[in-house]
């Protein structure tokens, strides 16, 4: 165990004391106790950007089941310390946050911290797992955390439903990927990522590199909300804002671009991988801007804005797999791509994290969030308005915030196209400019409308729940941190390039900086009349004139009809299933116990009849047979005639009667087959058995009166002859074959030296095989109890009727 | 022998799994005991029969049944009187709760869902 484990596992090992801690210290908000855990973490990790900087990596290992394969070991390089940089320092400014957002008095912060931390360790995991089943275990946590936490208002019908939402597709997707997993293990017997990347080209001839590398980008895609995979994202926005702020904008939902990231050696010479996560990433960039223009609630288009920021990075992470194949000049043009990437991720937590935490606060101040309830805050909530002006203002692209660097290098990346000459880059590639543009027009207006409908235009406190006032002062200072790191990284990007964004970007690209290229960060404000200059000028034209016009096209947005969006198909799957799922059980499971006997006998019967035919056993041979003698003829006659007259016997009496003849019959059986104590047991068992059927059915008195006429039932029939016949072939069976000497022997030698004992029988059962009796004594016990308490005990209430007959029982005993 | 008293088994599990799925729960319990019957056979029969004398030691006698099947069978002939009683009570009872001993009538009208 290492220091670098134990941070990882310090959340987990700090949550079971904050039960305690919150009903223990009422007076303290719990979330102060929290905050120390992520605030140790980041400032241990951020201890390691000097290491990761020099080019170098840690790696720890503890041996969990080095049999299989599967050792936690902890790796940190570049992209990992990234995003460990991100959890624990994001995560630190939420719970600080959180704790004047949640009111100690009336939630249950217990839980909610508990989860909090769950998701910390988990998140932590996936990120510094080498070994991917590990990551696998990690990445299925946030998912349970992330449903645990969605759901934390459970009251609230929306939560549960979100929740579910959120479950049912990134499982799906942990699930694919845990196929893809095992996939690539079966290709180089190996579950370690690095050694996955070393040996990238096994991995890139083998016939199932497409299917392995399509169920890891399902993975990948749900859980990084890409489209159709993105409905779960807005449904999520249920949860406390703390929780969309952390988990479902700036870390759970970049597990997916770590992975594609992470991945990316593996898989990048492939064009099919390029072309998948870029389009998949562009046309997700897309429809997520353009669907937030049309939500009402601030959180609704904060998480549109969030699908469609998550798939601007995933087309760049695609993009970037371009590096690989372009040898055109000196200046790796698409390696700024990966930059951008890597850039936007840091930006886009940033300025998306105040953002939410804007909108937790109107919230929390005025009672809605509903932007055609609120306007003209900015004089009551000056604070607020800033902050969210400037994560409004980055995230639209413009200068001289950090997210216009990103948005500059991504519309760059995108215009690349027209000089790469592979996969067809340069011909149905236009389109990805095309959407780029088309994307960024939406995710201006969107952004423009967060404050501006928000904060400016007319005041309608009256429509407000609460009387709106500036939040306190704690309130702030998140999400001011954040606000100042959009300015700060907008003026001053290049303090990252070196520390963080250059060895991440190392560590996506193994070979090339085994090739020696150099990986030249350098995010400049001014670069000349580029055409991404000009791209981004268009934006803001063509934007403000159709934020200006908006009434006169938002009908677009009812063309659709519910049945047919995504979120109508997923609600109908999931009432389908349900239906199918019912009506499917419902045929066999009909509530009759004669239905589930027979698929028991029929299944037992064929599986030994298939067993017989398949190992090829039909074939008897029978030595060394006892002799028989006339009267056990007879006897057997008696035995076989009595059960079969059983069912024929219409009423109760001579039934009891005749299978007192079968027992009698069977402990005769044994005195010639040489088992005496059998036969004493059977003789007495069968007469108190028969005595006690006699005494129940004298207290069943009604029904004896009643003849229940018997109707031969075919099937039944049927199925009883498979059986015994089945039976019979096992005993023959048994018969043939006896390969194996009887362990008997050992007994009967030392019966007597052991022992001390003659009759071998009683010896085994009470010497040798004493726990057996013992438990039998257990079972007996068992049974008596629950006679005695289904006799003594009663708890129905019996109607009046129920009582007279149970009175009239009672007078005749 | 053997083939004789495997025929024999065979007969009783059949009209054992008969009496089974029928709907009476007398003929049920009924069906559950001859089924414990065949069982108890098996497991002798399958051991091999009349292979020496009792399982008793004795001067001159050198030749025994196999006592282990027979440790087994006792075991399960007490078991299978426990079962036998607790589900005769259980009859007993169904029929004081619900005035039937008919199967069908039992079986719940509602789906549970």
């Amino acid at each position: 165990m290492s220091l670098l484990h134990l941070a990882i596992l310090l959340p987990l090992l700090a949550a079971p004391f904050i039960p305690f801690l919150f009903r223990g210290m009422k007076q303290i908000h719990t979330g102060w106790f929290v905050l120390i855990v992520p605030v140790v973490l980041v400032t241990y990790f951020a201890g390691f950007i000097p290491i990761t900087s020099a080019g170098d990596v840690v790696t720890e290992t503890i041996a969990w089941m080095p049999s299989l394969g599967i050792n936690f070991t902890a790796y940190v390089d570049g992209l990992s310390l990234l995003f460990a940089l991100l959890i624990t320092g994001i995560g630190a400014l939420v719970v600080l946050y959180s704790i004047y957002y949640l009111n100690k008095d009336k939630e249950s912060l217990g839980h909610f911290y508990v989860y909090l931390l769950m998701f910390m360790s988990a998140m932590l995991g996936v990120v510094l797992s080498d070994n991917m089943i590990v990551m696998y275990m990690f990445w299925e946590l946030t998912s349970i955390s992330s449903f645990l936490l969605i759901g934390y208002w459970y009251e609230k019908e929306r939560s549960r439903y979100g929740a579910q939402k959120s479950m049912l597709l990134t499982v799906f997707g942990g699930l694919s990927m845990l196929g893809g997993i095992v996939l690539l293990e079966s290709m180089i017997g190996s579950y370690s990522i690095r050694d996955m990347i070393a040996n990238s080209d096994v991995i890139a001839e083998s016939p199932f590199f497409l299917v392995a590398m399509i169920l890891i980008l399902l993975g990948a895609f749900t859980k990084s909300a890409q489209f159709p995979f993105h409905i779960w994202l807005p449904d999520a926005m249920e949860a406390p804002t703390p929780v969309s702020a952390y988990l479902h904008s700036a870390t759970m939902v970049k597990a997916g671009l770590y992975l594609v990231a992470r991945m990316s050696p593996v898989f990048q010479e492939s064009s099919v991988w390029l072309w998948t996560i870029a389009g998949v990433g562009m046309f997700t960039m897309f429809w997520g801007s353009f669907n937030a223009v049309k939500q009402t609630d601030l959180k609704g288009i904060l998480a549109f804005s969030t699908v469609s920021q998550l798939g601007l990075i995933m087309s760049l992470l695609g993009l970037g797999a371009a590096a690989l194949h372009y040898d055109g000049m000196d200046d790796n043009i698409f390696m700024v791509a990966t930059i951008a990437a890597i850039f936007h991720l840091i930006n886009h937590a940033t300025f998306k994290g105040s953002l939410f935490m804007m909108a937790g606060i109107v919230d929390h101040e005025t009672g809605t969030r509903d932007i055609r309830k609120l306007g003209g805050l900015m004089t009551v909530m000056p604070i607020t308005f800033t902050i969210a002006v400037i994560g409004s203002l980055s995230m639209a692209g413009l200068p001289p915030f950090n997210g216009f660097l990103s948005k500059e290098m991504f519309l760059k990346a995108t215009t690349k196209v027209f000089s790469a000459d592979f996969f067809a880059l340069d011909t149905i590639g236009i389109l990805l400019p095309v959407i780029a543009f088309v994307g960024s027009v939406f995710t201006f207006i969107y952004s423009i409308m967060l404050f501006t409908r928000t904060f400016m235009g007319k005041a309608k406190f009256d429509q407000l729940p609460k009387k709106p006032h500036e939040a306190p002062i704690g309130m702030l200072i998140s999400p001011a941190i954040l606000a100042l790191l959009v300015v700060g990284l907008g003026f001053f990007p290049n303090v990252l390039s070196n520390s963080l964004i250059k060895p991440a970007v190392e560590s996506i690209y193994p070979t090339l900086v085994a090739q020696g290229q150099e990986v030249d960060v350098h995010i400049y404000f001014w670069h000349g009349l580029t055409p991404e200059l000009f791209m981004t000028i268009g934006v803001v034209l063509l934007g403000s004139l159709l934020f200006w016009q908006m009434g006169k096209w938002m009908g677009i947005y009812n063309r659709i009809p519910h049945r047919l969006t995504l979120n109508g198909m997923y609600d109908g799957t999931l009432v389908w299933s349900n239906k199918a799922a019912y009506r499917f059980k419902d045929n066999y499971m009909t509530g009759f116990i004669r239905s589930y006997l027979i698929y028991i006998f029929v299944f037992l019967s064929g599986m030994m009849l298939f067993s017989i035919w398949w190992f090829d056993m039909y074939q008897f041979s029978f030595e060394n047979l006892a002799e028989i003698a006339p009267y056990e003829y007879v006897l057997g006659a008696v035995v076989m005639l009595g059960a079969l007259a059983i069912l024929f016997m219409k009423s109760r009496l001579p039934s009891i009667i005749l299978l007192g003849v079968v027992g009698y019959g069977v402990a005769l059986f044994f005195v010639f087959f040489g088992a005496p104590d059998l036969a004493l047991t059977q003789l007495v068992i069968e007469t108190v058995s028969v005595a006690l059927f006699l005494l129940v059915f004298y207290h069943m008195p009604d029904i004896s009166k009643k003849e229940v006429r018997m109707r031969f039932k075919v099937g039944n029939a049927i199925v009883a002859v498979l059986v015994g016949t089945t039976v019979t072939l096992l005993s023959f069976m048994a018969l043939t074959n006896k390969s194996l000497t009887s362990i008997s022997e050992y007994y009967k030698e030392n019966v007597y030296e052991l022992a001390a004992g003659k009759n071998m029988v009683n010896v085994v059962l009470v010497d040798f095989r004493g726990f057996d009796t013992l438990f039998e004594i257990v079972v007996l016990g068992i049974a008596a109890f629950g006679i005695y308490t289904m006799i003594k005990f009663r708890t129905t209430r019996r109607t009046k009727g129920e009582g007279e007959h149970e009175a009239k029982q009672q007078t005749r005993q | 022998m053997e083939i004789f008293v495997s025929i024999i088994i065979g007969v009783l599990t059949m009209c054992a799994v008969y009496l089974v799925l029928s709907r009476s729960l007398l003929r049920i319990i009924i069906g559950t005991a001859l089924f414990s019957h065949a069982a108890h056979l098996l497991v002798l029969t399958t051991a091999g029969l009349k292979t020496g004398a009792a399982p008793v030691l004795v001067d001159g006698v050198t030749e025994f049944t196999d006592p282990l099947p027979q440790a087994l069978v006792l075991t399960a002939i007490v078991i299978s009187f426990g079962v036998t009683a607790f589900f005769l009570v259980l009859a007993y009872r169904t029929y004081q709760e619900l005035s039937t001993d008919n199967m069908e009538e039992m079986k719940g009208t509602e789906s549970y869902d």
